[in-house]
């Protein structure tokens, strides 16, 4: 995926307003197989995948080694009792592999990754309605009545209603050698061509998380603003990473991931030094502009006491910034005031 | 391919530099650089009046992708900013030897003017860059 194909604010703006599309075929696709893979999954995942009860459901967890540092960010989509489908990041793939399947082996879950497989994400208020005219008549009727967080499947297609945008959309799972053919469908129908720098500042806006940049395997979901995607109960369950997330909960979380506005002209970005007043020093983990707010955003992770107010080193200058919670940005609607 | 206009002198750091009718120069990036630095946000100009050296940093352009310096291609003094642009960043996307020039200078002395690119000599050293 090449940054932009032209204009990266204005391919934004095409998602927000319209319709555009992603190639995201980098991203792997891993099928897991077996009797015994739901017990698998409730032991790898900090979230649990017994919340997935109707077929086609979707979930999304982080996958923790056993300090309790974050592996991976992904979906999980349960399709059968024996068939459960993951979506991983690209530059995690390898590593997550290779945990999955030394895992797997005593579950006696074969780990296929589908290498023959592409993927578009289609996003936007308009992008299921274009995008619907292109696929098979029988895929696309079982696509529409797909509620938020679900997908369908259809041979070797599969459409789900998931993305990293924060607008409506699909994410189309399809054969690789039929992927060039459906992108061009969707050109035509009026989807719009994005790149990966309109897919930053879209996933920024809608205030989700970079894995490699807002984490990584240094940081916990508590501290990471994903507490939300971590299931304590059952007790007993006892998920890898378990033991070290009760440990940190009971000592107290030292840092969280806070969103920033900034409230003057520049653009916050990675890396740059957070100073907050009278309780120390943090730092951007993700900065950009916004093109929906026409201001600076950005995700940091900053010392447990910060309030509501702080300060940003951008070349060398302090610049005030608030705190706020995202999303920053849904639907097309601004979430936060300016 | 960008374009560059024979009238004008090119810095290697890809400023622009127009001779006005009463001898002071007006100063741009080229049509080169904000193609590179994509779809701008942010553009700080320099002050009226103040004092600048040659390849000394004078404004900041930011793009969605990063920030960037503008250095002064002579040494002299600022005359007048191009305002306009805080407001409307994109006009230096859409015309950057036009309504995207960031600022009018009078140069101490011709000297430095000579020593900069002329448009062929600018055209060849994209070419050695690229």
């Amino acid at each position: 995926m090449p940054l932009h194909y032209g204009s990266q604010i204005e391919e934004h703006h095409a998602v927000r307003r319209d319709a555009g599309m992603f190639d995201v075929s980098h991203m792997a696709v891993l099928d897991l197989k077996g009797e015994s893979v739901r017990p698998f999954l409730r032991r790898l995942f900090a979230n649990d995948v017994a919340k997935l009860k109707i077929a086609g459901k979707a979930l999304y967890t982080c996958m923790l080694n056993d300090d309790g540092g974050i592996l991976d960010d992904l979906i999980v989509y349960f399709l059968t009792e024996e068939h459960f489908r993951l979506v991983v990041n690209a530059g995690t793939t390898a590593k997550d592999v290779e945990w999955i399947s030394a895992g797997a082996r005593d579950f006696g879950v074969k780990v296929r990754e589908r290498e023959d497989l592409a993927m578009i994400a289609v996003q936007g208020p308009n992008a299921r309605r274009k995008a619907a005219v292109a696929l098979d008549s029988e895929l696309s009727e079982q696509a529409a009545e797909l509620s938020p967080f679900s997908a369908t499947q259809w041979g070797d297609y599969f459409v789900a209603r998931t993305g990293y945008t924060g607008e409506d959309g699909w994410e189309v799972i399809l054969p690789k050698q039929r992927a060039a053919e459906i992108w061009d469908r969707f050109l035509d129908l009026g989807i719009d061509a994005c790149g990966l720098g309109a897919r930053d500042t879209l996933r920024l806006e809608a205030g989700m998380n970079l894995y490699g940049s807002d984490m990584d395997e240094s940081t916990t979901p508590l501290e990471s603003a994903l507490s939300w995607t971590v299931s304590w109960e059952p007790e007993d369950r006892r998920f890898t990473g378990r033991d070290a997330l009760e440990a940190q909960r009971s000592e107290g979380v030292q840092r969280k991931l806070v969103g920033l506005l900034l409230e003057g002209r520049g653009v916050m970005r990675a890396h740059q030094r957070v100073v907050v007043d009278g309780i120390g020093d943090g730092e951007i983990t993700s900065g950009t502009y916004s093109p929906s707010l026409a201001r600076s955003i950005a995700l940091a992770r900053v010392p447990a006491a910060t309030g509501s107010r702080c300060e940003v080193d951008i070349r060398g200058r302090l610049q005030g910034a608030r705190v706020v919670k995202p999303p920053f940005v849904r639907n097309g609607q601004p979430c936060i005031d300016l | 391919m960008s374009e560059i206009p024979s009238d004008l002198k090119f810095t290697k750091s890809h400023e622009w530099v127009r001779v006005e009718d009463d001898g002071s120069l007006t100063v741009g990036v080229t049509d080169h650089a904000q193609e590179a630095l994509g779809d701008l946000v942010f553009v700080e100009v320099p002050e009226v009046g103040a004092t600048l050296k040659a390849g000394e940093a004078c404004a900041v352009v930011e793009s969605v992708k990063a920030a960037s310096d503008v250095y002064s291609p002579v040494s002299g003094e600022v005359q007048e900013a191009n305002e306009a642009l805080a407001e409307q960043p994109e006009r230096l996307n859409e015309d950057a030897y036009g309504e995207g020039w960031i600022m009018r200078i009078q140069a101490e002395s011709d000297a430095e003017l000579e020593g900069l690119m002329d448009a062929e000599a600018y055209g060849a050293f994209l070419e050695q860059e690229s």
